[in-house]
């Protein structure tokens, strides 16, 4: 383990330490996560196990999703420093592959199957092409993405990573880390990278 | 019963009218990246308002609502028991104001029930039915609708226009709500979903569907008044344990279990939210 890896793990347990201090989050937050323990049982993919949260989902939950500026920062290095990029280097893939995939609101719930590859679920939350007018507010617009931020290395490396993992950027981002969660495949995320970036894709157009 | 049809056939016709408008925009030329938006949205919304208050007028639901009452008045257990004996908080009998009071603590069980929590167990104790069967099939599909449902929709209409006025004086009434709270600000699973992600902030939508803050009051009311629901898509009542199963299974949380306390405290959380909001019956959804 790093020093800095440790000091993270510190950080984190004083931040959960001073939530234990209020008494009463501390009694309900448990007896709700006990509850949901026992109640939650598995169906399909989607496994009983899923109830327990994860390190970051605990740092983000005990601060109402408003942890301490330090301690996000390092750890948004930490999940950064996880992201993994293609090794063939190549980070844009076909942006018309990219916008079926924004289209699917599939994976992961216990109605879809295992094996089968889950969709991006983009327009739930945000606009992107500006030919699909039904699309959700949760996000912020991706229209014009590439055309305003171009599609330098940089900006590829950004956008792919940041469909990763979100909380590499914004610890507690309401955006799923999708290759972090196994939630979408290398291909798939380069197939969304183009659909920002690519010149060609209609989120650019004019 | 031939009037009844007709009214049924009047609410698909509109249904697929509405349909059709609903796709229309598509066709048009693309909007501005930001301003159009919310308008052409917004216009869709108050398209279907205006259905549904026509809708409204002679709700579908009705059809539950009556079998329900059939089953609530008329049907006998083992032994000649029936739903009067049932208490749903305002005595045995009483049907009137109950649905809108609940969840509330039942000292004969020793626990808060919801509305539909206590529904099934009454129907269980008094008329026989066996709760493996209705845990087998709990909600509505295109093939059936579960009498435990038709049930809820009576006694849901037996509030209409009432306000909501679920007690906060049992101890454990006030433990439900507050670990309902925690449960609806809960992260986990794959996508790190909470309720709230979805229903924490005002004026967001998933695609065109508006997610009511159920944080506030005013918001939490528009969640509430929907269920039970007639849904047009299908043609069958829903309920607020379905509303709440559903709403798991796309956080992609695994599956709660049919009228345990995880629900029935995620239930109090959001009702008593919306206490002293009026309660307009069961609601009538796309």
């Amino acid at each position: 383990m790093t020093a800095m890896k440790k000091t993270v793990v510190c950080a984190a347990a004083a931040l959960a330490c001073s939530a234990v201090l209020a008494d009463e989050i501390r009694n309900y937050r448990a007896e709700a996560v006990a509850m949901m323990k026992r109640d939650f049982k598995t169906r399909g993919i989607a496994t009983a196990d899923r109830v327990h949260e994860d390190g970051l989902q605990a740092v983000c939950n005990r601060t109402s999703d408003n942890p301490p500026k330090d301690i996000a920062a390092r750890l948004e290095r930490d999940q950064l420093e996880a992201v993994k990029y293609p090794t063939d280097g190549k980070l844009m893939g076909d942006w018309k592959a990219g916008e079926k995939l924004a289209q699917s609101g599939r994976g992961m719930t216990w109605s879809d199957k295992a094996g089968v590859p889950g969709g991006g679920n983009c327009y739930n939350c945000h606009q992107i092409s500006p030919t699909e007018t039904s699309f959700g507010t949760i996000g912020p617009s991706l229209y014009q993405f590439g055309k305003i931020r171009g599609n330098t290395p940089e900006m590829q490396k950004y956008a792919y990573g940041k469909i990763w993992n979100a909380k590499a950027f914004n610890l507690c981002s309401a955006m799923p880390r999708f290759g972090h969660a196994g939630a979408l495949t290398e291909s798939q995320i380069k197939d969304l990278v183009a659909l920002l970036l690519d010149p060609q894709s209609p989120v650019n157009s004019k | 019963m031939k009037q009844r049809l007709s009214t049924l056939m009047v609410a698909a016709v509109m249904t697929a009218s509405f349909a059709a408008h609903a796709q229309q925009p598509a066709k048009k030329a693309p909007p501005p990246a930001k301003a159009a938006a919310p308008a052409k949205k917004e216009g869709i919304t108050a398209e279907f308002e205006k259905f549904r208050e026509v809708l409204e007028e002679d709700n579908p639901a009705e059809l539950f609502e009556a079998k329900g009452e059939d089953i609530w008045k008329n049907k006998k257990g083992p032994g000649g028991a029936t739903m009067a004996q049932c208490d749903l908080g305002l005595g045995a009998g009483v049907v009137k104001g109950a649905y809108v009071q609940m969840p509330r603590w039942f000292a004969d069980v020793g626990q808060v029930m919801d509305a539909e929590r206590r529904i099934v167990h009454c129907m269980v104790k008094y008329l026989g039915y066996k709760e493996e069967d209705i845990r087998k099939q709990p909600f509505s599909n295109d093939q059936r609708t579960p009498d435990h449902v038709s049930v809820i929709t009576y006694v849901a209409a037996q509030s209409r226009n009432l306000k909501i006025a679920a007690p906060q004086k049992h101890a454990k009434e006030i433990e439900a709500y507050r670990i309902g709270k925690e449960i609806f600000a809960y992260r986990a699973g794959p996508y790190d979903f909470s309720c709230a992600t979805c229903h924490g902030d005002d004026g967001k939508r998933i695609r065109t569907q508006d997610l009511p803050n159920l944080r506030k009051p005013a918001e939490a009311v528009k969640a509430y008044q929907g269920w039970p629901g007639y849904r047009m898509t299908g043609g069958f009542m829903l309920t607020q344990q379905w509303r709440m199963n559903d709403c798991f299974r796309q956080q992609r949380f695994p599956e709660p279990t049919y009228l345990s306390d995880s629900i029935t405290a995620l239930l109090a959380y959001m009702t008593v939210t919306a206490n002293g909001q009026v309660y307009k019956g069961p609601g009538i959804k796309r």
